[in-house]
């Protein structure tokens, strides 16, 4: 096992965390605070290459591989939750569908753009309805004649009104359970399509999350993404790669706190000596270091063996459940390091707290996917 | 137009701690970085050929792991990247490593303007510079906050940062100049830089005899200073502050001076 990280692995992760300290870091706080989309930081990112990282060379990505994908999302969201969250969704579900799925015309038509992070990309599938319970989608699509029409409505949705490109699971088979749903690619500027409730959240409150309405949007034929029957076979495979983003962004809101913890527990004094002599304080941040590194260990092996093509749907699982979970107590313990200071918008973690708490929800529930790992061992 | 930027590999000294019983850098497990003004120097070059065509060449004098330098140097656009690279080169001061810097310069050939950053953060001399022009016969202009370039003419006019102030300095190409933060904002890499430099570059490494050093004047060999003692300087203490009015505090100062035999009367 070569546990190295390769030159352009490296050069990677150094670029994402140098653009994010200093570009990013400084205006998070008063973006989190106005819940606005930071576009500037998000269009420099786009610039970079940061929205097509995964998308192969040839339809204008970076081509780059899972390991250097988690971290660009972890170094991005060791400053920024609500940043990495952005390229880690546009990346793994929007663009990572259409890739997994989508004809050469699909490609050829929406990856340059999604790439170059001229428009960006949503993903539709949580409905008011259905969440855990996906197989409970009520939106519908009904082939007339060279068009497919679209009813209904998503909730929750990453880039749902900033972004111009969606992809939207539709029942097409109401009879068929298993092969009932099926996905489109859908344009904004749809006629019908419109843009519902925009979420005031906990946390990651510069993503933009909202509700997608659709009456009677009518798309070509050809944007149906992937076979008829086939959108939920088709999203639970872009969930196994995407768990792996979100695990990379848990990564990196805790790496946040380990570092911010560890600055602080040697420059506050109490008692005569900094506090992170006291071997509470201590004990607790090397029990954060311990779990950050083994949640790192997994989630770049979630990665490795994406990137080797090899089965990962449990791996990818455990990443995610492990990495946020850690998130959560990491987070959380930070601010205990940071005591009453901790408690104020003063200081960077209460931002971190609130951040992780969606990692344990979004891209599947932590119960969902320790349902998913439960059934890879055969229960 | 042909432009050589010379940058040097150096530890993160953000991160760097001194080891308390020698007084010297600890560099094990310091992150390596491009040294900061050579990055102001890079995106000079960088902007240079997007206004007026030509190529970049980057060259570094380190040990093998200078490479990782210039491929960051290579992710950011520039051409052509060379590590010139030997043991005889090892330990050298200023004086030998421009000596080996000059001859690696001239086996590029055909330049039209070479541009250094400032200083090392790790050396802090800023010597390095100078000295090149000085071995290859050049123009030199230190401390550039401001660089305008006319073709038709082939000569530069920049700003020379001084400590109350600014020059105005013309300077006929080829010539060398080093250059100060103020300059400009260094860019970011690209991913796609990044892949075409780690994938589709090669990095060809300069020895001694490639470019026909003479090994006496290389490495410690030919270095005529040497690094006797390095440490961290004691901390200042909080020094003495007079009390009183202007008249008061002049007295107390000259008798505090006299006292303490800075000066003396005739």
């Amino acid at each position: 096992m070569d546990f190295k990280f390769t030159e352009e692995q490296k050069l990677v992760q150094q670029t994402a965390r140098e653009f994010a300290e200093k570009e990013i870091e400084p205006i998070a706080t008063e973006f989190d605070e106005s819940q606005t989309f930071p576009w500037d930081t998000v269009n420099k990112l786009s610039k970079m290459g940061f929205m097509g990282i995964i998308v192969p060379e040839k339809y204008g990505g970076a081509g780059l591989d899972y390991i250097s994908y988690v971290l660009a999302v972890k170094e991005i969201s060791r400053f920024c939750g609500s940043h990495g969250i952005t390229v880690a969704s546009h990346n793994s579900l929007c663009s990572g569908h259409i890739l997994l799925a989508g004809s050469e015309h699909l490609k050829e038509k929406y990856l340059p753009d999604l790439a170059s992070g001229k428009k960006l990309g949503a993903w539709g599938l949580t409905e008011a309805g259905a969440g855990s319970d996906a197989a409970g989608t009520q939106t519908t699509a009904v082939l007339e004649g060279d068009e497919w029409v679209l009813n209904g409505s998503k909730i929750f949705i990453t880039q749902g009104s900033v972004g111009e490109v969606a992809i939207i699971i539709a029942v097409t088979d109401k009879k068929n359970k298993r092969r009932g749903h099926s996905a489109f690619v859908v344009d904004k500027n749809s006629p019908g399509y419109s843009i519902g409730t925009k979420e005031n959240k906990l946390g990651l409150r510069a993503s933009d999350t909202a509700e997608i309405v659709m009456e009677d949007v009518r798309i070509p034929k050809e944007n149906l993404l992937g076979k008829l029957g086939h959108g939920f076979i088709d999203t639970l495979r872009v969930l196994d790669g995407g768990r792996i983003s979100i695990a990379a962004l848990a990564l990196g809101l805790s790496q946040g706190a380990v570092e911010e913890s560890i600055k602080y527990a040697k420059e506050r004094e109490q008692f005569g000596k900094p506090i992170g002599k006291f071997q509470a304080i201590g004990f607790m941040i090397a029990d954060m270091a311990m779990e950050q590194k083994a949640a790192e260990l997994l989630t770049f092996n979630a990665a490795y063996l994406k990137d080797k093509k090899q089965p990962v749907t449990q791996v990818s699982a455990m990443a995610k459940v492990f990495a946020a979970e850690v998130g959560m107590r990491n987070c959380t313990k930070a601010i205990q390091v940071h005591g009453g200071y901790g408690y104020t918008k003063d200081y960077p973690v209460e931002r971190y707290f609130r951040d992780i708490k969606l990692c344990e929800i979004g891209e599947g529930t932590s119960e969902i996917q320790r349902l998913v790992i439960s059934r890879s061992l055969g229960l | 137009m042909k432009i050589v930027v010379l940058i040097k590999q150096v530890p993160d000294t953000n991160e760097v701690k001194i080891d308390p019983k020698t007084g010297t850098l600890i560099r094990e497990g310091v992150p390596s970085i491009i040294n900061p003004d050579d990055r102001h120097a890079l995106e000079a070059a960088l902007q240079l050929k997007e206004k007026y065509g030509g190529s970049v060449v980057v060259m570094t004098m380190g040990p093998p792991q200078a490479k990782f330098a210039l491929q960051e140097a290579r992710s950011l656009g520039v051409d052509e990247c060379i590590l010139l690279s030997d043991r005889a080169f090892a330990g050298a001061d200023t004086w030998a490593t421009c000596y080996a810097l000059a001859l690696g310069i001239k086996k590029i050939g055909d330049y039209d303007i070479i541009i250094c950053g400032r200083q090392a953060i790790d050396g802090d001399t800023a010597q390095v510079g100078p000295q090149i022009a000085e071995q290859l016969g050049l123009p030199q202009v230190t401390y550039v906050k401001d660089l305008d370039y006319n073709p038709e003419e082939g000569t530069i006019v920049v700003s020379r940062a001084m400590e109350d102030g600014y020059e105005r300095i013309k300077a006929k190409l080829p010539a060398l100049i080093t250059v100060i933060g103020e300059l400009n904002q260094p860019r970011y890499p690209t991913l796609k830089g990044i892949v075409a430099a780690c994938r589709h570059t090669e990095y060809p490494v300069w020895t001694a005899k490639d470019v026909g050093a003479d090994l006496k004047k290389t490495g410690l060999d030919g270095s005529p200073t040497n690094v006797k003692r390095s440490f961290a300087p004691q901390p200042k203490g909080g020094g003495l502050m007079f009390e009183g009015g202007a008249r008061d505090q002049v007295d107390q100062l000259m008798e505090k001076l006299r006292k303490d035999n800075v000066i003396r009367e005739r």
